[in-house]
């Protein structure tokens, strides 16, 4: 996506600008990056204690489902951080993934119909669960009159979200997007059928790319940044923390939760993201992997990366053993972790991860134990979804 | 009236609608003066339901325009 090579000109750069996070290990991005070079929580990562109340008064905070709320903590969060930019509202995009939505309220109101009648089911439920509903709050309570729109590819969302961001500032359409993606799925049914189908830890513990590898923790959360075109964040003397090189999406075409065991499709999307970015293989200075610590996934993605990169690959690193899985937020949580990563020229290392998997085949420079330093480059980071979603995005750190 | 229907019911909008206890008057109009949308006003006749234990008809509903309106519904479907 960069303006200055020929195959992309006339294409306008994006810059990441401004972060917000709201997750279990706290408010900001500061608190995610101490999470991710700390030793990493057992159990579901529940954003406890919660309060909206310095977004949204009672009576709207009533209105708007958790992944609403943790999502226009996190925008107006990402807004601030940027320092408040004025943006003209028909030009001011917003574009969030997320993948369950409002099941919390759908599971509550199911419950107060089940159990007091049709009448008191809130006349709010539709308004609340719809996917739409959080990136709808943002442009409204932000007044992004642009695009906005809402991303639902699963587990994959949070990435595409950002992807398709980045290609609405640099097809001229919008000069700003809020993105990112928000979840609050850690309702009894989900954790129950996330339970039923052996896709959890029974240990607690997420141990991406591990030998003893049995699943993830659920977690709840919003991570969202804001993209600016790049010559309008210069020229405003913005604090440009990364760019947006390049993004592409695949599908397996095989199976609604189990991947392509090759990994081929996964393998695809990371090239043509890379071709997008204009980026050589060998120019990838880290790869944020999906890594959620499932037997299949891991292997899958393992197999894909050596396909991309064979031996010798970068530092290969997952944020999910300490962050669990967010779902359709987590693309966005590792993006915001990229980008910590570049400014604190640290690779964190993949927590919960003791023993590495033989079947994995050794090719992979996982990083482990202690955080690795490094220089800055371009970071590929993966996202996958049930129904065979693949995602792929390419950060870089900013250029003079 | 002095048989603490206003009481309560003022109890709900302010509950439901979250306006400061002093705009909730006899004469306040939910729309104009207390903020309500079409959704919120059936949350406050939800609430009023819930309260009285009782249930209104989807036609008086619509015919609840003030506090009053309400009050007055109140004492005839108690």
């Amino acid at each position: 996506m960069r303006a200055d090579r020929p195959r992309t000109a006339g294409r306008r750069r994006a810059v990441v600008t401004g972060l917000g996070v709201v997750l279990a290990s706290g408010a900001g991005p500061g608190a995610l990056w101490r999470a991710l070079l700390g030793a990493p929580p057992e159990g579901h990562r529940a954003v406890t204690d919660w309060d909206p109340s310095p977004w949204l008064d009672r009576a709207e905070a009533r209105h708007a489902d958790r992944f609403t709320q943790f999502a226009v903590a996190a925008a107006e969060s990402a807004v601030a951080d940027a320092g408040r930019p004025r943006t003209a509202p028909d030009t001011a995009g917003v574009v969030l993934g997320t993948a369950l939505a409002g099941v919390g309220t759908l599971e509550r109101q199911a419950l107060v119909r089940s159990e007091r009648g049709d009448k008191r089911v809130s006349p709010f439920t539709v308004p609340m669960i719809m996917p739409n509903a959080a990136a709808a709050a943002v442009s409204q309570r932000l007044g992004r009159r642009g695009p906005c729109r809402t991303v639902t590819t699963a587990c994959a969302a949070g990435t595409d979200a950002i992807g398709e961001a980045a290609r609405l500032i640099a097809d001229g359409v919008c000069d700003s997007v809020l993105t990112g993606g928000t979840e609050a799925a850690l309702s009894d049914t989900v954790v129950a059928a996330f339970r039923n189908m052996r896709a959890l830890s029974s240990a607690g513990r997420t141990r991406p790319f591990d030998a003893g590898r049995d699943g993830f923790v659920i977690a709840e959360g919003a991570a969202v940044l804001l993209l600016e075109a790049r010559d309008a964040a210069v020229e405003r003397g913005a604090r440009v923390y990364a760019e947006v090189l390049g993004h592409a999406s695949t599908a397996d075409a095989h199976d609604v939760t189990l991947p392509l065991p090759d990994g081929s499709a996964a393998a695809r999307c990371m090239r043509l993201a890379l071709r997008d970015a204009e980026v050589e293989p060998a120019a990838v200075g880290q790869v944020s992997a999906h890594g959620t610590g499932t037997r299949h996934g891991d292997l899958a993605e393992a197999r894909a990366l050596t396909a991309v990169f064979g031996s010798g690959g970068p530092p290969v690193t997952s944020a999910k053993g300490v962050t669990g899985h967010a779902f359709g937020a987590s693309g966005a949580i590792e993006a915001v972790a990229a980008v910590l990563s570049m400014a604190h020229a640290l690779v964190p290392p993949v927590a919960g991860l003791t023993t590495e998997d033989t079947e994995l085949g050794g090719s992979l420079d996982l990083v482990r134990g202690a955080p690795r330093a490094w220089t800055a480059g371009p970071v590929l980071s993966n996202s996958f979804g049930f129904g065979g979603h693949n995602g792929c995005l390419v950060l870089g750190p900013p250029t003079t | 009236m002095a048989d603490g229907v206003f009481e309560a019911v003022a109890a709900c909008v302010v509950d439901v609608l979250q306006v400061p206890t002093g705009k909730v008057v006899e004469e306040a109009v939910f729309t104009e003066d207390l903020g309500a949308t079409s959704l919120t006003l059936v949350e406050v006749v939800m609430a009023l339901e819930e309260a009285f234990g009782i249930d209104v008809p989807e036609a008086d509903v619509e015919a609840v325009r003030t506090v009053g309106d309400a009050c007055d519904l109140v004492r005839r479907l108690s």
